[in-house]
């Protein structure tokens, strides 16, 4: 069928955010559309943009901290943790025991935290308004046991550079076993909600499909590369802290579309109850912070890059240090979610506009994160 | 506590002032229309409460709890603050078409009621083409629509008035043929004679085995399309489109399709009790009280709808309509045509 003369149908452009209800934040997509199909997609970063990185320059080892709080707000004990675990590499510090354990435990309940946030804002994205709130509630619980520690409901300035900020106080542990007891039924009440919902499947089922090499080329990390089948997993393949110690599988997924991320993320919230549950039972008693001097603190000179895994993915912290001095040379924060907002023009080309929100919740992206 | 015999009393009391009988009718007229108007708006005033209420206790929260008793009268604070709000109108809307665009919505939504069989004797006026008039009046809101998208001149109003245009001209089709196959059995079209054809709960058309039941689903699938409730509220799909067609409206003119859309829920629900659940029969109870104790049931139906479902894409939206829900409307049309010429429900 020829087009008659003179009709042809225009590209168009869409732009969707900065400021959007469903970007998680303040990312911008520039969005060229055949129709309602994507043709082009193209991120715009930067309006989170804080150099953190530059802020550490001007710090001592300890005052960064709190800086690395703000990196990732979602997870900010694996922030924490990431440049705890790359200071006392750089010095060769040792950690006591008991700060290990404290450090799984908060490390994996942040986790689950942080997916709680995902699944709460997945939904909404696909306009299911209440598991939202079922996903804060449970939250709600995590971030009371982290102000009993810490005193801090998001940015925790827990993990420090040899061991931990505070020990737990005493009825931590019961109250965190009541958590971990009722967790796997309120898990179960969410999936009831959404997994099997035809219309949730539908429109997560065969949408936006990130296939292992894509990923892999990319370089994606986190569940959202095992639910494209890639079984990679930091805790598991480069153990770090005392992660070798505990008994959890790694879910990954099939076909690597937005049903698979879900069904990723869902799986690995019962997989950290249980690594939470393990560490609590095998908890010793002893000191909860190593030698480290924090007023004048001055590892030797040289370099060093040490990962995690986070909610999201990788995150790594590199740092230069310079001989005799307090503060480091240079700082690289690198975290999951600038790859997975890297890979999103390629697997949204071809989807429709609707999806593209379906895809970017399903990445699990922040924008603090990509911009730092 | 029958109302019938008291209209018929206050009718019998005008008639007997000495007007002449045009003059009475007319009377009559308005003021049933004025209570019809206070119910509905009463009515409406209690449902936004009530949808505040369930989405909250589905949502693990109180709702509000601050005016009156469990918030009974929040709404009514809610529509004082809206009617003082200064009326922001964008500098380059298409002024009429974007003023009246709330009030086809708002007019569209009151007038099914015209037709309404409220209670034993408790209607209006009793067209005898009663059904198809509800059908009919209540597509005036997708103009209204249209009018909110087109005159707000702003990119997210059109797709949300253009999405619920394609949206409720596909749903319209399986919910008329959903209903063709209920006035098939009665015969007639006039809202009275189907609620009488219903008198013994055996009658009702949900316990018609086995269309009257499909016919339902369908009908109420349909039904919620119409309102643009989720799963099917494209139109106003806040993480795509914004607030759809009614972005650019604030104030009372927003209220005004907010409140229309509480009537057309609850006309939805009406018209589903008139046609499936025998309208106002029921033992013991004044009819009325029946006939909404049953809306109100459905309506919290399609409430619980919006709280637990998420959001349909629009393309699947349409091949829903068009691939799924009409060919099964049709047969069923079919089976209830079948059913009834084998005489099977001839009691």
């Amino acid at each position: 069928m020829s087009e008659p003369q003179g009709l042809h149908t225009k590209e168009f452009t869409l732009n969707v955010g900065p400021i959007h209800p469903s970007t998680h934040g303040v990312c911008r997509f520039v969005v060229k559309m055949e129709g309602e199909v994507i043709t082009e997609l193209t991120p715009v970063i930067g309006y989170l943009h804080r150099a953190l990185e530059k802020i550490c320059e001007n710090r001592t080892y300890e005052q960064i901290i709190p800086v690395t709080d703000r990196f990732e707000y979602c997870t900010a004990m694996s922030c924490n943790m990431a440049f705890s675990l790359a200071t006392e590499k750089l010095a060769g510090i040792e950690v006591p025991e008991r700060a290990e354990y404290l450090r799984v435990i908060m490390l994996e309940l942040n986790r689950i935290a942080s997916h709680l946030i995902w699944f709460g804002t997945t939904a909404l994205d696909l306009g299911a308004l209440t598991p939202f709130l079922y996903g804060f509630r449970e939250r709600e619980d995590i971030l009371d046991l982290f102000e009993m520690t810490c005193g801090q409901r998001l940015t925790f300035n827990y993990i420090r550079p040899g061991g931990v900020s505070k020990d737990i106080p005493p009825e931590f542990i019961p109250k965190c076993r009541e958590f971990l007891d009722g967790f796997n039924t309120k898990i179960d009440d969410y999936e009831k909600v959404l997994t099997g919902n035809p219309i949730f499947i539908t429109r997560n089922k065969n949408v936006g499909i990130m296939p292992p090499d894509v990923g892999i080329a990319y370089a994606v990390s986190g569940p959202a590369l095992r639910a494209s089948g890639v079984k990679h997993d930091l805790r598991r393949d480069d153990p770090y802290s005392i992660y070798d110690r505990f008994e959890f599988d790694l879910p990954t997924g099939e076909t690597g579309d937005c049903y698979d991320r879900y069904l990723v993320r869902i799986q690995e919230m019962r997989e950290s109850a249980k690594i939470v549950r393990q560490a609590i039972e095998q908890i010793p008693e002893g000191e909860i912070r190593g030698k480290f001097n924090k007023m004048n603190f001055k590892p030797p000179a040289g370099e060093v890059y040490s990962r995690i895994e986070n909610s999201r993915g990788e995150m790594g912290i590199y740092i230069q240090a310079a001989e005799k001095q307090k503060k480091p040379l240079r700082v690289k924060m690198r975290g999951g979610s600038y790859n997975q907002l890297q890979v999103m023009p390629v697997i949204c080309k071809g989807a429709k506009i609707a999806d593209l929100v379906a895809i970017m919740a399903s990445m699990d992206i922040i924008m603090p994160d990509v911009d730092r | 506590m029958e109302l019938k015999g008291l209209f018929k009393y206050l009718y019998e009391l005008l008639a007997s002032t000495g007007l002449p009988q045009g003059w009475v009718d007319l009377i009559a007229m308005v003021a049933l229309a004025l209570v019809v108007f206070g119910f509905i708006a009463l009515v409406v005033l209690y449902l936004v409460w009530w949808e505040r209420k369930v989405s909250a206790h589905t949502q693990q929260r109180l709702g509000p709890m601050r005016t009156g008793w469990h918030g009974w009268y929040q709404t009514v604070a809610d529509t004082i603050k809206l009617l003082q709000k200064e009326d922001i109108r964008p500098a380059l809307v298409d002024r009429p078409v974007y003023f009246w665009s709330p009030v086809v919505i708002f007019v569209a939504a009151f007038m099914a009621y015209v037709v309404m069989p409220f209670g034993d004797g408790l209607i209006v006026a009793d067209l005898n083409i009663g059904i198809l008039y509800i059908v009919a009046i209540t597509s005036f809101t997708i103009i209204g629509m249209l009018m909110a998208g087109w005159g707000s001149n702003n990119k997210y109003s059109l797709l949300g008035g253009m999405r619920s245009a394609a949206q409720v001209v596909s749903y319209e089709i399986p919910m008329v043929v959903s209903i063709c196959s209920i006035v098939l059995f009665v015969g007639s079209l006039s809202m009275v004679d189907i609620v009488q054809s219903q008198a013994k709960i055996y009658q009702w058309f949900i316990f018609r085995l086995p269309f009257g039941p499909l016919a339902f689903i369908i009908y109420l699938i349909a039904g919620v399309a119409e309102t643009n409730r989720t799963p099917f509220d494209l139109p106003e799909a806040e993480q795509e489109l914004v607030s759809g067609f009614n972005t650019e409206y604030s104030g009372m003119k927003f209220s005004m399709f907010f409140l229309a859309e509480f009537i057309n829920m609850f006309t939805v629900a009406a018209i589903a009790v008139t046609l499936f659940f025998g309208g106002w029969h029921g033992p013991v109870l004044p009819s009325w009280m029946w006939f909404i104790g049953k809306t109100l049931v459905l309506v919290f139906v399609i409430m619980w709808f919006r709280w637990t479902y998420p959001r349909l894409r629009v393309d699947h939206l349409m091949e829903f309509a068009w691939k799924f829900l009409i060919p099964v409307a049709f047969i069923n049309l079919i089976l209830a045509a079948l059913m009834k010429y084998s005489g099977w429900f001839n009691w």
